[in-house]
Formats: C-alpha cells, structure tokens, sequence
C-alpha cells in the first residue's frame, strides 16, 4: 500500500465506534467522529413482503433519518447511495428472499455525515454478523479555497470549501464503491488521474483513511 | 462480432442524440431531447417570489424529475418513487455544483422580489440514462427561457410586469451529463439502454462544464472502480461535452429571433 505523506489537514478527527447497544435490533453501532454521529440499527435476514421478495439474493432496504424534520427528497438520494453500496458489498445471494433493513438515525451532525454513515453501517452489519465480501470506510475530502486538501471536514469547513467529494472504499482491493461531490473542482484536483488504484492526492489521502479505519 | 452491444453499439458509443427547443407555448422555456428511445421533455416556468430572508439577493431555481407510468411498466402511478426523487436531487445538484444560472442574477429587487424557476423535467419514454436525457433537457430549457422585464413602481410599491420586452437568461455554465454502466467490475459501457442499466452491477454518472471541470463525479454504490477506471470515465465524458454542446448550439442558432 501507499504511504502517503502527512501533508497538513490530512489527520481526522477523534473517532470511535461502539457496537451492540440497542437490543432489538440484530445489529446495532455507533459511530463517532469529532461532534459528528450517527447510529445505525439492522434487522436481517428477515422476511420480506410479498412483491419485494428476490429469489436471486436480499433485499436490502435503507432508512435514513436526519436529525431534525422529515426524510425529504435529499435523504432519499443518499439512502439510493447507501443502499446500493450494501448491496455491493453483502453476500445477499446467501440469503434469498429476505430483507435485510438499516436504519441510520443522525445524532448530530457537524460535518462528513454520509462519510459517518457509511462508516456506521460498516459496523452495524459486521454487529449483525450479515455476510460481506469485503468491509469499507467512508471518507469525506474538502478542496479549500488554496487547493489544500482536508479530510473530515467539519461543518464550517466544508461550506468554505469549494468542493466537497466523499468516497466509499472497500477494504479488499481499495477500489472505489461509491462517491458524490458536492461543487465543481477540476480533474487533477480530485485525484484521479493515475493508473496505479486510487492515487494522486485525494485518492492517496482517503486511502490514508480507509488505512487507518480498517 | 466483438466489444458489440446489442443494439449495434461500440461500447463507447451514443445513441442519436436529438433535441427540439420551444415546442410548449405555455412554458416560459421548454425542450425535449431524445437519447434513442429515452424520451425527456422539461418545461421551465418562472413566477414571482419573495427572497429568502437568509439570502436577500438570490431568487430560486426548483428542479423536479417526474417518471410516471406513461414512461414504462416499472413506475406505479402514485407519490414519486425513490428513482425519481433521486434524479431530482441529482438535478437540483448539479444546478448548484455547476453555477449555470447565479441566482442573484434572478433577484429582481432585494429583499423583495425574486424569480422563482420552476423545472419539471417529465420522461415520456424510458429506455435508460435518464440523467443524461433530463440534464441535457434541462440545460436547452433554460438556454430557451424568456424571461419579461419586471419593474417596481416607485409610487404604489407594486411589481409591474413588461410581457413585451422579454431578455433571455445568462446561462454562465453548460453542464452536460455522460452516464455509465458498470458489468463485473471491468467494463464500462456508455449510454447504456434500458435492458442494459438493469443487467448492469454498478452506474457511474459523470457531469462536465465547458472549463472541463468536474461539476459531478456520482457514483451510487454499485460494483467497485479503480482511480484509473473513473478517469476514463471523465475523459469520455469531456469528449461527450464537446458533443453536446456544438448540438446545444446549433438548435439555438436554427430558432428564428421574434
């Protein structure tokens, strides 16, 4: 792997993750990072309604509630993302014709929330002991204004920011399982360009990430 | 016949791209493209409203995508589903990442009145790459808006509007959209249909401003890529831009000025 050097605004903030503490749910976790939380609660494999039922594998169903009001349409665009990186990830085809269901509750959010989500999840359906191909990490990366890169922005440095990337990697071959930006940057800004997997700077420094995390 | 899609296709080629600007009279700007048989159609209406207190000199641009049961077996009638509510967010992103229209540039008085643009973005037909379709719809409409000259009378303090003396908007950015389906995690086929998009195990969507810079990498979930797989991604995609935008161009040029 790549070590990349500990270029200024490449540390994350304090985190750490507590798993089991709900009862009902088959999996539960909590994951923290600096004021940052979110818990993620899952029930499966279970049973699903009738026209929902896959008889290739699970299906895997996200719920995202955010701190304060109603799910609107924005929740339902990152529960389409994190639904789709599940069901990347879980070995669904061992268990056809179930629903496997997450629930993530935002506790507070300051800044990185789908990053924290995606990490939360990771840790719920390794609680709920749900059969995965690989575990991942979520990492959220900042453009400042001076071309530095920040990882695990907070609140504020994300709005000053003027672009926002988070990525979702797998720990297996550090490839890219999901990612959305926020405001426009140019190619060589987000790292891309490299034919070794994930490289440049914001590929190195979230791969630094996904190290640390896993 | 190798690296040949069903249809005919190379795997990094487009469907006929056409487009038809001002076809609904009632719209303050409209457009329908067809990406093959993907057929999206957007209005743009433009109403007049008061500005948030938080941003005084900004008036609003209101995407909504709209996939009802005319466009294919797989949408119910009913609340929208999660597919287009999705799209919608994608929209209403991409207008903010990519800058096309400054909402001051909508601010009419501060404080007071402000243009509110509302974009329904409706599939007639789906066939597939319906971000693709509903940007580039989105992208024409906007570019075919005429919006009437509005003035407050000093006096009663009211808004008079000029329906006579109409000014086109300053579109600043031209975002254009390059979908991508994803199979077993090394192929990476372009535009792909709708037969295509349902057999595929990943999709990447990636969004480009003429300055080629990135306004949306987005990526939901899916199979794994690798650095070097999304950068063919976005090359193809800045390729895609100059495309669409000598076409973009070209129809704006072919309307007959009133």
């Amino acid at each position: 792997m790549e070590v990349a050097e500990e270029a200024a605004g490449c540390s994350l903030r304090p985190f750490s993750c507590e798993q089991g503490l709900l009862s009902r749910p088959d999996g539960s976790a909590t994951f923290v990072q600096g004021d940052t939380s979110v818990l993620a609660g899952l029930y499966g494999p279970a049973e699903v309604k009738g026209s929902r039922e896959s008889p290739d594998g699970a299906t895997v169903e996200v719920l995202l509630r955010p701190k304060v009001g109603l799910p609107g349409v924005a929740e339902r665009s990152r529960e389409q993302l994190l639904r789709r990186t599940f069901e990347a990830v879980l070995l669904g085809s061992l268990h056809p014709r179930t629903s496997i269901t997450v629930v993530l509750q935002v506790l507070s959010d300051a800044g990185s929330l789908l990053a924290c989500c995606l990490n939360a999840a990771c840790m719920g359906l390794l609680d709920a002991g749900l059969p995965l191909s690989s575990l991942f990490c979520g990492v959220t990366c900042a453009l400042d204004p001076h071309g530095d890169i920040i990882l695990d922005p907070t609140a504020r440095q994300e709005q000053e920011a003027h672009a926002v990337l988070t990525f979702a990697i797998d720990s297996a071959q550090r490839k890219v399982l999901a990612t959305t930006t926020r405001g426009s940057c140019s190619a060589e800004e987000a790292g891309l360009p490299a034919p070794r997997p994930i490289s440049g700077r914001g590929g190195v420094a979230a791969a630094t990430r996904a190290g640390s995390g896993l | 016949k190798e690296n040949c899609r069903p249809d005919g296709r190379e795997l990094g080629e487009f469907r006929a791209t056409t487009v038809n600007i001002g076809s609904i009279t009632t719209a303050d700007g409209s457009a329908l493209v067809k990406l093959g048989n993907t057929t999206v159609i957007c209005g743009v209406k433009a109403e007049l409203a008061a500005p948030a207190l938080d941003s005084a000199n900004k008036g609003y641009i209101v995407p909504n995508v709209e996939l009802p049961s005319l466009c294919s077996t797989r949408f119910r009638s009913g609340p929208p589903g999660e597919e287009a509510q999705a799209a919608s967010q994608f929209i209403a992103d991409v207008i903010e990442n990519s800058q096309i229209i400054a909402k001051e540039d909508l601010c009419i008085a501060d404080g007071k009145l402000a243009w509110v643009l509302y974009c329904d973005i409706i599939c007639l037909d789906y066939d597939g790459n319906i971000l693709d379709a509903s940007t580039f719809a989105l992208l024409a409409a906007l570019k075919n808006v005429q919006l009437p000259s509005v003035t407050i009378n000093e006096e009663t303090g009211l808004s008079e509007v000029n329906l006579k003396q109409k000014n086109p908007l300053v579109i600043r950015k031209h975002p254009v959209a390059t979908s991508f389906a994803i199979f077993d995690d090394t192929l990476l086929i372009v535009d792909p249909t709708a037969e295509e998009e349902d057999l595929a195990t990943g999709t990447v969507t990636v969004v480009t401003d003429e300055d080629d810079r990135l306004c949306s990498v987005h990526k939901p979930g899916g199979s794994p890529l690798t650095g070097a797989k999304l950068q063919d991604c976005i090359s193809r995609a800045i390729t895609r831009h100059k495309e669409v935008k000598k076409l973009i161009d070209k129809v704006i040029k072919s309307i007959k000025p009133k």
